[in-house]
C-alpha cells in the first residue's frame, strides 16, 4: 500500500499530486545505473516509513511531461511532493540515512 | 541483559570497484568468506562509464557496468558475501578492527579498503545550487537530458573527453573547456574528439561561475592567459576534473598523502596499521586504471592471507 508502483504522465496528477499521504517520487530510467542503486534503498523506505508515506516511480524515458514540469535534469532523482506540492529534492545516488535526512522533516508528524 | 557480539569476520572489504571485487574474489578462493561493504555507489567508476576498451580479455570492449556485474558474479561463486551498504564509520584502534555500517556492526581481523575516488567539483558559484538542474559530473547519467542543446564540458583528460565524445550524441554542440593549451588525454580519444565534428574547444580558460535560475543558463569563462573574461550560453556543464580518494573515514586512523591518498609501503599493499590493507583509486593517483585497481585488489588478499597466516588464524 504504501508503494503506488509506477506512474506517468497522465495518472501523476491523481496518485501523486492529489494524495492524502505524502508521495516520495523516484524520477529514474532503465539505462541509469546509478538509478538501479537508488531503487532498493527507496523500497526499504517504503516498508519503514510506509505508514507517513508512499513511495512511487516515474520512467524519465517514457513520461517526459513531468519530467519536464518539475525541471528533473539528472537522475536519479527523489522528489517529495506533499498535498500536491514539491517539498524536498535529492538529487543522485545517495543513501538511506542521507536521503531520509532530507525528507524526513517534510512529513513527519 | 546480554549484549549482541557483532560478528567477526577474517576479511572485511570496503568497496566494490575491480579493486574491492578482486580482493573479494582471491579471499574467497583463499577461503576466508570475505564480506564486502559494497558501498551506495556500488560497482565504483566504472558504472558510470560506457565501453571500456582496455580490460584486457574482452577484444571488443565491454561496457563498465557489465564488467563489474561480471566480477561480481564470480565473487559470489566463491562464497564472497556482498552487502549493499557502505561503512559509515571504522574503528582502527585496537583488532579486531570496528566496522559499522549505520546500526549494524563487525569485527574484521583484516580489513580491505577500496573505497576508490570521487568525482571533483569546481567549487565555484552555483554549481552546487544548479547541480541536478544542469550541473553533473555523470554523462551517462544525465546526456540524456541535454538532447538537442548546448553542452559544456570542463576537463582535458581522459574522462573529460571520453564523456564530450558520449554527450556529442545528444547535443547539438559540445564545448570542451580546458585550462590548458593542449589535451592530456591519450593519443587514441584525442583523435576521435579531434574528429567528432560537434565538439569545439576553448583553450587555457576554467569557468568562474555557473549562471541560472531554475536550470543553467550559461557560465563565465575566464582565460587564465589574457585574463578577459566572456559569457558561454550553454544548458549543461559536466564536470570531469579529476577525482579525490574517499578516505574521510580513515582521518587520523591511517597514514596519508597530502591529498588524502593513503599511504602503502609498496610493492605491498600494507597501510600504516597492521592488518589494514589498500588497493585501487584510494592508494593510487598514477595509473587508476581498472585493471591496476584489480590487480592491487589481489595484492591485498594476498597480503591479508598471510597476515592472518603468520598470526596463526
Amino acid at each position: 500500500m504504501a508503494n503506488i508502483g509506477d506512474v506517468n504522465d497522465q495518472d501523476f496528477q491523481s496518485k501523486v499530486l492529489g494524495a492524502d499521504k505524502p508521495v516520495l517520487v523516484d524520477f529514474w530510467a532503465e539505462w541509469c545505473v546509478p538509478c538501479h542503486m537508488v531503487s532498493p534503498v527507496v523500497e526499504e523506505i517504503a516498508q519503514e516509513k510506509g505508514d507517513a508515506l508512499s513511495v512511487a516511480k516515474l520512467n524519465v524515458d517514457d513520461n517526459p511531461e513531468v519530467t519536464k514540469k518539475f525541471g528533473v535534469m539528472s537522475i536519479p532523482t527523489l522528489i517529495l511532493f506533499v498535498g500536491g506540492e514539491e517539498r524536498a529534492r535529492v538529487v543522485g545516488a545517495r543513501g538511506k540515512d542521507a536521503i531520509l535526512r532530507e525528507i524526513e522533516p517534510q512529513f513527519a508528524a | 541483559m546480554e549484549r549482541d557480539v557483532p560478528d567477526t569476520r577474517s576479511v572485511v572489504i570496503l568497496g566494490s570497484g575491480p579493486a574491492g571485487l578482486t580482493a573479494a574474489l582471491y579471499a574467497a578462493r583463499a577461503n576466508l568468506e570475505p564480506l564486502v561493504l559494497k558501498g551506495i555507489d556500488a560497482g565504483g567508476q566504472l558504472m558510470l562509464t560506457t565501453d571500456v576498451e582496455n580490460y584486457p580479455g574482452f577484444p571488443d570492449g565491454i561496457l563498465g557496468p557489465e564488467l563489474m556485474e561480471q566480477m561480481e558474479k564470480q565473487t559470489a561463486r566463491f562464497g564472497a558475501e556482498l552487502l549493499h551498504q557502505g561503512a559509515t564509520r571504522v574503528d582502527l584502534s585496537e583488532r579486531p578492527f570496528g566496522v559499522w555500517a549505520g546500526d549494524e556492526e563487525w569485527r574484521a581481523r583484516t580489513l580491505v579498503i577500496a573505497t576508490g575516488a570521487s568525482a571533483r567539483w569546481l567549487g565555484i558559484p552555483g554549481e552546487d545550487t544548479l547541480r541536478g538542474r544542469g550541473v553533473s559530473s555523470c554523462a551517462t547519467c544525465d546526456g540524456f537530458f541535454f538532447r538537442g542543446r548546448d553542452i559544456v564540458v570542463v576537463g582535458g583528460g581522459d574522462s573529460a573527453v571520453e564523456e564530450a565524445i558520449f554527450l556529442a550524441r545528444f547535443g547539438t554542440k559540445v564545448t570542451v573547456v580546458h585550462r590548458r593549451g593542449e589535451l592530456r588525454a591519450s593519443k587514441i580519444m584525442q583523435d576521435r574528439a579531434f574528429a567528432n565534428e560537434k565538439l569545439e574547444f576553448v583553450w587555457d580558460s576554467v569557468v568562474e561561475e555557473v549562471l541560472g535560475g531554475d536550470s543553467v543558463e550559461s557560465v563565465r569563462l575566464r582565460n587564465v592567459k589574457t585574463g578577459d573574461t566572456s559569457e558561454l550560453p550553454t544548458a549543461a556543464m559536466f564536470v570531469a576534473i579529476g577525482h579525490d580518494p574517499n578516505t574521510e573515514l580513515f582521518t587520523g586512523q591511517l597514514a596519508m598523502t597530502p591529498t588524502g591518498y593513503l599511504v602503502v609501503e609498496e610493492p605491498s599493499t600494507r597501510t600504516s596499521a597492521p592488518g589494514v590493507f589498500a588497493a585501487g583509486d584510494v592508494v593510487d593517483f598514477t595509473y587508476r586504471q581498472a585493471v591496476t585497481a584489480a590487480g592491487m585488489g589481489c595484492k591485498a588478499a594476498i597480503d591479508a592471507e598471510r597476515f592472518l597466516e603468520a598470526e596463526g588464524h
